[in-house]
């Protein structure tokens, strides 16, 4: 793929990912605390490690074919970060501090440990 | 019904820009570090400030449109974790643990401080 191709790609990845976002935040709702962001930030980190880790195993040629789409175009618009931050900065504006925090701490280490364990997954996938 | 298709088309215009923006930083700096990326996140945290300093805490209601089309869609999908985790797990991997760690930290500190900005410069409180 390459040019608009790969331009198209992403887009309508980042489009269908923002969806589903968008859904899953109606459906995770919950008062006082921004889990749906977490929950999705969460999920696209371990799914882009796992496509990753898939692509450059070369055994799975399909996924590096529509790596674009998959990665850099779903996980990339279901993730978000300035939502992550706005959210953030609500907490902090509220005066809750020790829940901004947490928040920043659980999601960092959250971000980290699911892109790990989605590269570990892909990885055994690669191999298999 | 409305709302889905706004975020729809918000974050499908929203990824192609981060596509270009990434590519015009990363070759103007290079691909030793994901310039690329932070670039995005730093901008799509400001424009974030902008908007809901723009919007006011009433977004979700009174703005329901145009904060699915442009909070939701565009700069949610410009914006990314996923790729943040990705480098930030490969720079690790590579043994390259400070440049992880400085690359996080930039992008957290840098980003909240450019949304606080923003909201100031839209003159919100939000």
């Amino acid at each position: 793929m390459n040019g608009w191709r790969v331009y198209a790609a992403v887009g309508l990845g980042t489009g269908l990912g923002s969806v589903l976002r968008y859904q899953l935040g109606i459906w995770l709702a919950v008062p006082g605390f921004p889990g749906a962001t977490l929950a999705v930030n969460l999920m696209g980190s371990g799914l882009i490690a796992l496509i990753a880790a898939c692509a450059a195993g070369g055994t799975r040629g399909w996924v590096a074919r529509w790596q674009p789409f998959l990665a850099a175009g779903f996980c990339g618009g279901f993730t978000t970060f300035s939502l992550f931050g706005l959210e953030t900065l609500t907490m902090l504006n509220q005066g809750r501090l020790a829940w901004a925090l947490g928040h920043v701490v659980l999601s960092l280490v959250g971000w980290l440990g699911a892109a790990w364990v989605g590269h570990l997954a892909g990885s055994r996938l690669a191999a298999s | 019904m409305l709302e889905p298709l706004a975020v729809l088309i918000g974050g499908t215009l929203g990824g192609m820009l981060r596509l270009g923006l990434g590519n015009v930083v990363t070759r103007w700096l290079g691909p030793r570090l994901p310039w690329g990326t932070l670039a995005v996140n730093l901008s799509g945290a400001l424009g974030m400030g902008l908007l809901a300093g723009m919007l006011g805490p009433a977004a979700a209601e009174d703005a329901a449109g145009a904060w699915a089309l442009l909070g939701i869609g565009l700069l949610g999908g410009y914006t990314t974790v996923s790729s943040l985790s990705l480098q930030t797990l490969a720079l690790w991997q590579q043994g390259r643990g400070s440049a992880a760690i400085g690359y996080m930290t930039a992008t957290l500190v840098a980003g909240l401080a450019a949304m606080a900005l923003g909201i100031r410069l839209a003159g919100g409180g939000a």
